[in-house]
């Protein structure tokens, strides 16, 4: 609705910008970066596609930060090849890699005003002052800031700073823009909206982009797919929902979401843990141990007579904590296993059941997950 | 106010404590304030007294009654001109040459890892531990006529004859150097540790080559800490002694050693008075100056 008003530059940046012409695919191959003798880059392979929003996520040490900047130039790895489209990067300069690049702390130029920060690349490239002034104006005004020009930056909010970085970095029509939790030093609310914002932006422009952060839920909301690292390594790459709905290691189950887990025991193709049989839709072996991972959202306190297409279990409460929109509610099954509850609060219900109620929970068959149990190597 | 009374057994209904409140904070600002009251006494008997006393005494003729002779003189006499040029040009070169080697020192220390940079660092503070008339002696014996440069240079057939490498404006500029560089590097290398990599990564990213970045973002920014290193270093030099003094030989007279002819030779305080004060006024109005420009400096944010 901004675009309507003013002339179509806005439009014109997105036009440009986006398209399968100009969205480059990104091609990591056999990265490898060490410190000493510890690795932080062990072998990378990454493909990120033309035009994909593109997440890294992980815990601190797990190497997410040391790949993008490997990517953006800043830091030289020991071997390995990076492309961007057809072109080799891995010995290329920086500033000759044309990315756009959000830093966590803005990294926006102190001495100079808002628009001499965002127009400081196109005065780089020589584009005359008219024009710049121009495409400043416009790349402000779709993050919100017109006329914010001559501010000073100790003059901007958080998210304001954030957003003039983001219109410095997308201003010169970068066909490749990388993110280093842009949002992490933001309050919760601002860090909700700016997901959203920059979602919108990302369809906007269709620009490759990869943005890291160890948020989980902040990559989830974002990207086309995420990538979890592990030491280094690239534990599982896929769609958010796929990630979520089958984590296929228990490492990355314990990274998205706040999962329970069970040993589960199966002998000749039938599966038992914490005192019942466990219906699932594929087995992962008919001899041995799995183990069995229990979203809390996905878990269900059963009535008398109900748990019909379930796996259900029986223990007793042990504390619960109100959470506005949802009551988390600790429970220990029968053997000892202790298993969580999210359930969505309504009005004029009840006090939650005191520590020591014996409960019923439920799991539907189609939400059961089992892990492979040389899965469980991980930590 | 209600409720509060309510549990307010000690004082009468409504007692809301403020003049109690009011007098605490003003002891907890007393006993801070009084932590400086040594320093402050110290500072007011050893500095204040003595200037005052000085600037009382350059009005003073030499029968002690109120006259403008000693400044009269000053301007009247070309002597005391020449004085204050050697002075001017001296602390200029010697604050030129300490940016020069100051600055480049400042980046590379800088940009090393902490735990070097701290270690590099004790060696640019090392001379501070030894004094200030060993480190001019050392310079005489390495720069007089039969001194090791001259030794070493004839030795080694640079030269024939000995040059003359001290007792003139180079040896007293290379032994102002040698003791003003640690007062230029400090204050640069304190501001250039500040200022943020991501900075010039993100000017890198922009497409800025590394020498483009360093005189856009780098050099601005490093600005305020160039301007109080050479603010630091000028204001010592105007009023350096020792070094003149030895290196110089008599022939670059400077103000500080202009004040000690007049007491030691002539006796003169109130001439010596008078200079002291012009002194201190050029002095602060330098000082003043640099923090207008430095401030200057600061309206694009340079300060943060």
């Amino acid at each position: 609705m901004r675009l309507a008003g003013d002339h179509e530059r806005p439009r014109d940046v997105a036009a440009s910008a986006s398209g399968s012409a100009t969205a480059l695919p990104i091609a990591v191959r056999r990265l490898s970066k060490a410190y000493g003798a510890v690795p932080v880059l062990d072998e990378i392979d990454l493909d990120v596609r033309p035009g994909e929003f593109l997440t890294l996520l992980g815990p601190s040490g797990s190497g997410k930060t040391t790949l993008l900047m490997a990517i953006a130039g800043f830091l030289r790895p020991d071997k390995g090849s990076i492309r961007f489209g057809e072109r080799e990067v891995v010995r290329l300069a920086p500033h000759k890699r044309e990315i756009g690049m959000v830093f966590q702390n803005y990294a926006l130029f102190p001495h100079m005003d808002v628009a001499r920060n965002v127009g400081f690349p196109l005065r780089l490239r020589r584009v005359p002052a008219a024009e710049t002034a121009r495409r400043v104006e416009s790349a402000l005004e779709m993050f919100q800031l017109g006329g914010f020009g001559t501010r000073r930056i100790d003059q901007l909010s958080g998210g304001q700073r954030q957003r003039v970085a983001l219109a410095r970095a997308i201003v010169f029509e970068p066909r490749i823009i990388l993110m280093d939790e842009p949002l992490s030093a933001l309050d919760k609310q601002l860090r909700e909206r700016m997901q959203i914002e920059l979602r919108q932006l990302h369809e906007r422009l269709g620009t490759t982009t990869v943005y890291v952060t160890h948020d989980q839920r902040e990559a989830l909301t974002m990207s086309d797919r995420v990538a979890i690292l592990d030491r280094g390594r690239i534990a599982r790459i896929d769609t958010p929902r796929a990630i979520y709905d089958d984590p296929g290691s228990r490492f990355v189950a314990e990274f998205i979401g706040e999962s329970s887990f069970l040993d589960v025991a199966i002998a000749n193709g039938i599966a038992r843990a914490a005192g019942a049989t466990i219906r699932a839709d594929n087995l992962p072996t008919r001899q041995g141990r799995c183990t069995m991972v229990l979203r809390p959202e996905r878990l269900h306190l059963l009535g008398p007579g109900e748990g019909e297409g379930m796996n259900c279990f029986e223990g007793r409460v042990t504390g619960a904590v109100y959470q506005g929109d949802t009551l988390l509610l600790q429970t220990v099954l029968n053997g000892g296993s202790p298993v969580a509850l999210r359930l969505t609060t309504r009005g004029g219900e009840g006090p939650p059941p005191v520590p020591g109620t014996p409960v019923r929970i439920g799991i539907a068959v189609s939400d059961t997950v089992l892990l492979p149990d040389e899965a469980r190597g991980a930590p | 106010m209600t409720a509060a009374s309510a549990f307010d057994s000690a004082g009468p209904a409504g007692d809301d404590h403020a003049a109690g409140l009011r007098r605490d904070q003003w002891r907890e600002r007393m006993g801070l304030a009084s932590l400086a009251a040594p320093a402050l006494l110290l500072v007011t008997i050893t500095m204040l007294v003595p200037v005052g006393w000085l600037f009382g005494l350059s009005f003073l003729d030499d029968n002690g009654a109120l006259s403008l002779e000693h400044y009269r003189r000053m301007l009247a006499e070309p002597s005391y001109g020449r004085t204050f040029r050697t002075t001017f040009e001296i602390s200029f070169v010697t604050t030129l040459i300490c940016i020069l080697l100051g600055y480049p020192l400042a980046y590379f220390l800088s940009q090393l890892p902490r735990r070097a940079a701290n270690l590099c660092m004790i060696a640019v503070l090392l001379p501070f531990w030894t004094s200030l008339l060993v480190r001019t002696y050392a310079w005489l014996v390495l720069l007089q006529r039969s001194g090791l440069i001259n030794t070493w240079g004839m030795k080694l057939g640079l030269w024939s004859e000995p040059l003359q490498l001290v007792h003139n404006m180079g040896g007293t500029l290379i032994g102002m150097v040698h003791i003003m560089l640690p007062f230029m590097v400090l204050p640069l290398y304190g501001t250039m540790r500040a200022i943020d990599r991501n900075l010039l990564r993100a000017a890198a990213s922009l497409g800025s080559t590394p020498v483009h970045g360093f005189w856009t973002v780098f050099f601005p920014l490093s600005l305020p800490g160039l301007a109080a290193g050479a603010s630091l270093v000028f204001v010592l030099c105007l009023g350096f002694y020792v070094t003149p003094a030895m290196l110089g030989g008599g022939k670059v007279t400077m103000v500080s050693n202009r004040i000690a002819n007049d007491i030691e030779l002539f006796f003169n305080w109130g001439a010596a008075s008078a200079l002291g004060v012009v002194l201190l006024v050029i002095t602060l109005v330098v000082l003043v100056l640099a923090a207008r420009l430095s401030r200057g400096a600061g309206l694009f944010g340079a300060g943060h």
